[in-house]
């Protein structure tokens, strides 16, 4: 084998070997990779009961709930679809918050299973399109879904 | 609010856009400028070689 | 494997009169690509639905985001056929790739940065994009380092070169990460195989400027090898040549 075919063997395993050490060690690390929790994730008892953690969902349709003049605490349910969760948080919430929005929300679970957060991030999708085309979508949506 | 300035307010954004764009300017013209230079530098003490009749240099 | 006719352009002296040849014209295309890409994402582009008018620095924050990872593959390439190989001309791109890709990494975060503030609510998360991506700036930071720390520069060159190597298991981790994890930061919008979730009007800046970046990458990739050439190949009689001319010039 030339010098140099040998250079090329060399330089390829080792870049195959440094993937797959790689490959392994996130596959171990897979959990803490995960940014948050989903609510079907926490109802499974999957998320950490006794130090704060981060739940993400997407904030559900007439559940958001503003505390009165002496109660700033803002409350409202998450859901992945498939379960939800509520949340209570103090605290300004990000100008993109609102309902049907993806948030995520860093905080703990009290004694009733509602998550306590101490900040509200918020989590918007990848599509972009001017407002007339999304309003055009949900008015679609919405006689779609009015049809018998 | 007339429409040059309506542009510049960016709905709000102005400070996060302009920032942006602005960095984006700096290191862009950064990365040209420097090189251009130095390739000017070098050309420079090539002359300068040539003038002063020197060839010692150690090739790396 | 022969590659004669590229040995040629592996030539150090052709390539620095090819890149004096090309550099005006693509001088002229990034120019212009940023002019209809600036036009276009800043005027012509309708405001977002939900992220209004800050959805603008999706711009600079893409293309600049792509290149950062563009450039390190080209820079791992150029550094495997340097080790391989032994090709001096591998070896000035591998090193002038280093500090562009850098800059862009460094530019794809902070914009990114800035854009997560109003957006999300937040300056930074350690969310798996957001840290491959910072690991991807001390990659090229390291890379930097070996390159200057060796005072023979090919050494340091082959050095930068077997990290940049070592690296690139981070590419298609930054890539994949909004998919293989959960994130703050959003899916992506445009991809191979299914239709853009992003309007034409939106769609169309955005594909300028990425080609605007691209161009520019040749183009200040070109200059900065020139001068490199200049320095390795100080004694070589083209190089005298040049010192002569420059003289005579003055």
């Amino acid at each position: 084998m030339t010098p140099r075919r040998k250079r090329m063997w060399i330089i390829a395993l080792c870049v195959l070997g440094v993937g797959i050490a790689v490959a392994l060690i996130l596959t171990a690390f897979n959990q803490n990779l995960m940014y948050f929790y989903s609510p079907s994730e926490v109802a499974r008892g999957e998320a950490p009961g006794n130090r704060a953690f981060r739940l993400g969902g997407m904030v559900v349709k007439g559940s958001v709930e503003r505390g009165d003049a002496k109660d700033l605490t803002v409350r409202f349910k998450v859901t992945d679809f498939a379960q939800e969760r509520a949340i209570a948080y103090r605290g300004i919430l990000p100008d993109l918050f609102r309902e049907g929005q993806g948030i995520v929300a860093i905080g703990q679970l009290d004694a009733q299973g509602v998550f306590v957060a101490s900040e509200v991030l918020a989590k918007h999708d990848e599509k972009y399109m001017p407002p007339e085309v999304a309003q055009a979508l949900k008015d679609g949506q919405a006689s779609k879904a009015a049809q018998p | 609010m007339s429409a040059l300035q309506a542009f510049l307010h960016m709905g709000g954004y102005a400070p996060y856009v302009w920032t942006s764009y602005g960095l984006a300017a700096v290191l862009l013209i950064f990365n040209i400028v420097l090189p251009r230079r130095a390739e000017q530098a070098a050309l420079r003490r090539l002359a300068r070689r040539e003038a002063l009749g020197e060839s010692h240099d150690t090739a790396s | 494997m022969n590659f004669a006719f590229l040995h040629k352009y592996a030539s150090l002296m052709h390539f620095y009169r090819l890149s004096h040849t090309l550099t005006p014209w693509l001088a002229a295309a990034t120019l212009a690509l940023f002019a209809w890409g600036l036009v276009g994402g800043l005027l012509l582009a309708p405001t977002d639905y939900q992220q209004g008018d800050s959805f603008r620095i999706m711009y600079v924050h893409v293309p600049a985001a792509w290149m950062s990872m563009f450039v390190y593959v080209t820079m791992a390439v150029a550094g495997g056929v340097a080790l391989i190989w032994k090709l001096k001309l591998a070896e000035i791109v591998s090193r002038a790739c280093a500090p562009l890709g850098a800059s862009f990494t460094f530019l794809a975060l902070v914009t990114g940065s800035i854009w997560g503030k109003p957006m999300w609510g937040t300056w930074w998360v350690w969310d798996a994009r957001l840290t491959s991506e910072l690991i991807l700036l001390f990659l090229y930071l390291g890379v930097i380092a070996l390159h200057g720390a060796l005072d023979d520069r090919r050494a340091g060159a082959r050095a930068g070169a077997v990290l940049a190597l070592i690296g690139v298991v981070n590419i298609p981790i930054i890539h994949f990460s909004v998919e293989w994890w959960s994130t703050l930061h959003q899916g992506a919008t445009v991809s191979k195989f299914s239709k853009p979730s992003i309007h034409i009007d939106m769609l169309i800046p955005l594909l300028v400027m990425i080609s605007a970046f691209q161009c520019y990458f040749a183009w200040s990739l070109l200059v900065r090898v020139r001068s490199e050439i200049l320095d390795y190949d100080r004694n070589a009689s083209w190089v005298r040549e040049l010192g002569r001319a420059q003289e005579a010039g003055r």
